[in-house]
């Protein structure tokens, strides 16, 4: 349950970053690697948000797969839902992870009038 | 957790269409206007664990200003973390001045274990009112960095909280990471977990004196766990009996 200390973070950010003005929706990305629920993570953030001036914003979720590239062939593979961070190419473990790690917040959309600050 | 999610007033909707953007990377750049009912859209871009790796890096500035090496010592509930700490703390009595700063729930039981051995305790009770946190986080570990003598000490051993989820995802300000996994828990958890098994540098697996009496299958385990962390170093271990605790003292001592 890190969902509730991170809507606290993603708080703060969106607070700083709205600078007053009303925020519909909190856009987000969140990689596979990262352990997030994005159901706990929407709920959460109902109870973060109420009776604030985010209250009544909402949480969108971007997926995003998390992929490897082989260090011996250069093939990308999807690590897939049981994890394997083999090579789908040449089976070899030497491999980075290019994508699926990511967890940030890529933007707000406001509400289109200007809340009192 | 399941994807549907109910609200207050009985209306259920699927998380999974109603947040559209889920799996489709490339829809960021693509069409907002079911949300743009006249409103602006302002670019963000920040990483939501910003905050907490700063304090970490500043945690890392201060371990290394006074010379101290630092473990983030991580597992489930009941793996064995208190235990293996005890007897560490016994076999580098004398040699090694150590420090540990305990993350639990509630209660200080485990910070008393490890009493009257001889290393300075900051315990960090992480009860917040919801349940508590599941995990210790940078700002946490810097709230407990006051009550240790960093300048007397060689080793800080951090116990974070007994889960294999969160704690893998917070960077304290730790050099190195490792986890106890117990033969208890089965041979499948690395696939089940492989966040938690791909941040830790080692694992110790513990328990290996209850062998004889379990189904459980090493190699199994431990092809499970090269297929999501092919460069993890393998300690086999009982703190009980102590089989391998001088093993893991010698890699605390040689920690770079």
């Amino acid at each position: 349950m890190h969902e509730l200390s991170i809507c606290g973070s993603i708080a703060d950010i969106v607070t700083r970053r709205a600078a007053g003005r009303a925020v519909k929706v909190i856009n987000v990305r969140v990689g596979q690697l990262r352990q997030v629920v994005p159901d706990t993570l929407v709920y959460c953030w109902e109870l973060v948000s109420a009776d604030t001036p985010l209250a009544g914003s909402r949480i969108s979720i971007e997926a995003v797969p998390a992929r490897i590239r082989c260090r011996s062939c250069d093939q990308v593979t999807d690590v897939g839902a049981i994890p394997v961070f083999a090579c789908g190419g040449c089976g070899g473990f030497d491999a980075e992870v290019v994508s699926g790690e990511e967890f940030l917040i890529t933007s707000l959309e406001l509400a289109g009038e200007v809340a009192s600050s | 957790m399941g994807r549907f999610h109910r609200h207050d007033d009985g209306t259920v909707h699927d998380t999974d269409t109603d947040t559209e953007h889920t799996g489709d990377h490339a829809h960021d750049t693509g069409d907002h206007s079911g949300y743009a009912t006249g409103g602006e859209r302002v670019e963000v871009l920040e990483r939501i664990f910003d905050e907490n790796d700063k304090t970490a890096a500043a945690n890392r500035a201060q371990f290394a200003a006074a010379g101290v090496r630092v473990v983030n010592l991580m597992s489930s509930p009941g793996a064995g973390k208190t235990t293996l700490l005890r007897e560490t703390l016994g076999r580098l009595a004398g040699q090694v001045r150590v420090g540990i700063i305990e993350g639990d729930i509630e209660t200080s039981l485990d910070a008393d274990r490890l009493a009257g051995f001889g290393a300075e305790v900051a315990l960090i009770n992480t009860g917040n009112g919801f349940g508590g946190e599941c995990h210790l986080d940078a700002p946490m570990v810097r709230s407990a960095l006051p009550r240790l003598p960093l300048g007397d000490l060689d080793l800080v051993l951090i116990e974070n909280v007994g889960n294999l989820v969160c704690p893998a995802e917070f960077d304290v300000g730790e050099d190195a990471r490792a986890m106890v996994y117990a033969i208890t828990e089965g041979e499948e958890k690395p696939l089940k977990y492989p966040v938690m098994f791909r941040s830790c540098g080692l694992v110790v697996v513990n328990k290996v004196d209850l062998l004889p009496y379990l189904g459980f299958d090493m190699d199994e385990f431990l092809g499970n766990l090269r297929k999501v962390n092919p460069a993890a170093e393998v300690m086999l271990m009982s703190a009980r009996t102590g089989e391998g605790v001088d093993a893991w003292c010698d890699w605390l001592r040689a920690l770079p």
